[in-house]
């Protein structure tokens, strides 16, 4: 990477933008918010975007185990068959998807690690959909990093982060990469990688 | 994944590629337990089924795959069309060209169809079956039906019996199960091998009782019933008694022996009613993947720039 920086005259800068402690404080609020708003876990659903939202939502469904003692249906979905860039890229590594329970009826609390574009959630949403009728399809995410294309919002925010549209922001969770951490990389000049997606 | 401008043959595909197919294909098979059996993936796109040959299976397959992926489907049967007031195989190639078709799936009896198709028109060519030469998205789902089967095809030891000479099933089947680590022994009468077989790098052997208590796999090739008029067996009952699968030969075999094969069956010929009927025959398992693994080729073959 150095060298490349050095070759091209891009400077990365790195900031850490969360600790462990700090993730961890979060998703304690974010568990707390959900059993808040939607009055205990009964009917409940908690769907992790792939990757790394998988791992978030099995956390979260964690703490409100110890808080409400209820066992919540945790999910996994891959939205590639969902996105909206097919045919535009080499085709997206498709992998399973797994929704444990009905959804019709369900709060569907869909989790990702970070809401970018808003295409990921607009695709989540979809799939979702094609599995039954949800009560309701709330979004959770560690980070808010703005830039929105589409008309969505987050129901539970760990941390917003104001970031330039070119600037990558990269969350690592222990079950993945051995360490939780969020890092911003500013990336110069600007309109280099537009091919930026949000999480990965 | 890039996927191939035009899947003619197995050779061309890497064990990487084989395996990228192998492992979207698993993810793909998830949508065929869904209440709702359709994803959006590939809506807009449309593919066309040119079907020179008879075939139940393979069309209805890639007709269900691409369908689930939303693509939209034609079919085309050669003796219902102009084919038959003598329309050329590149005169009806540039009609579904200009009728805006992104895929053509082509099975045609002579060999080296599809490859011509690819060379004459811009939409992707998928090949499904030609002549005596290759079948690849039957050994794609052969390779997935065994690794599901058997949790992985490295060190198998599998037996392709019967016809090799004249089966595109066995050309394709013998380069992807090597290509995937298996070790192959060819079994047949010296009258159903291919001249120059040893070129093949397999092993070969004219007595299946002698193959039978050494190997994890029988792949049971059918007997193209019309061979017999060319004189190269006998009967179908010598045929039957020699290269067919029975109980008796089941009860010599591994106990975990799998048996496949690729459709349609003839019952009494290569293979008995009882053992067609056995559990650890997967014949039917070959067909619930196949739409799978051809989701999975669809995919890669029309998912990209």
């Amino acid at each position: 990477m150095c060298a490349l920086e050095e070759m091209t005259g891009v400077s990365k800068e790195s900031v850490r933008v969360m600790e462990e402690p700090d993730i961890k404080r979060a998703l304690n609020r974010i568990a707390h918010e959900i059993m808040e708003k939607n009055r205990g876990a009964q009917d409940l659903c908690i769907i992790g975007i792939r990757t790394r939202g998988v791992y978030m939502a099995e956390r979260i469904a964690g703490i409100i185990r110890e808080v409400e003692g209820v066992a919540v249906p945790v999910g996994t979905l891959d939205i590639a068959m969902y996105r909206d860039d097919i045919g535009t890229k080499p085709s997206p590594e498709v992998r399973s998807t797994d929704i444990p329970c009905d959804v019709t009826g369900m709060s569907v609390i869909l989790v990702d690690d970070v809401l970018f574009t808003g295409r990921s959630a607009r695709a989540a949403m979809d799939a979702v959909i094609d599995f039954g009728r949800p009560h309701s399809i709330q979004l959770a995410v560690l980070i808010d990093r703005g830039h929105r294309e589409l008309p969505i919002r987050a129901d539970y925010v760990g941390k917003n982060i104001p970031t330039s549209r070119t600037e990558k922001v990269r969350v690592a969770l222990r079950e993945l990469d051995g360490t939780d951490a969020v890092d911003r990389d500013s990336q110069e000049p600007e309109g280099l990688d537009s091919s930026v997606r949000e999480g990965s | 994944m890039r996927g191939p401008l035009s899947l003619i043959d197995i050779d061309q595909l890497s064990s990487e590629d084989i395996q990228w197919i192998l492992e979207t294909a698993e993810s793909f098979e998830e949508v065929s337990t869904r209440a709702i059996k359709k994803v959006p993936t590939l809506r807009g796109k449309t593919v066309v089924n040119l079907f020179y040959e008879a075939s139940t299976r393979t069309r209805l397959s890639f007709e269900v795959a691409a369908k689930r992926l939303s693509a939209d489907v034609l079919n085309f049967a050669a003796q219902q069309s102009s084919v038959s007031k003598g329309e050329s195989l590149k005169d009806t190639a540039l009609t579904l060209e200009a009728m805006g078709v992104d895929a053509i799936i082509v099975r045609h009896s002579s060999a080296g169809a599809p490859h011509l198709l690819s060379l004459w028109v811009e939409p992707r060519i998928i090949n499904a079956g030609d002549g005596m030469h290759a079948h690849p998205t039957q050994a794609l789902l052969d390779l997935y039906s065994l690794r599901k089967a058997r949790g992985d095809v490295a060190g198998c030891r599998v037996a392709l019996v019967g016809d090799i000479a004249h089966s595109r099933v066995a050309r394709s089947d013998l380069q992807a199960f090597s290509k995937m680590g298996a070790e192959v022994t060819l079994v047949g009468p010296p009258t159903l091998m291919p001249a120059g077989v040893e070129r093949f790098g397999a092993k070969v052997s004219h007595d299946l009782d002698e193959v039978i208590p050494d190997c994890d796999v029988l792949y049971m090739l059918r007997v193209q019933l019309e061979r017999q008029a060319e004189g190269l067996f006998p009967d179908l009952r010598e045929y039957s008694e020699l290269y067919g699968l029975n109980s008796d030969r089941m009860r010599r075999a591994p106990r975990d022996v799998v048996v496949m094969h690729p459709g349609p069956m003839n019952r009494g010929v290569e293979i008995s009613a009882e053992v067609a009927d056995d559990p650890r025959n997967i014949v039917t398992d070959q067909v619930v993947n196949g739409v799978a693994v051809r989701m999975a080729v669809l995919y890669m073959m029309l998912g990209g720039d």
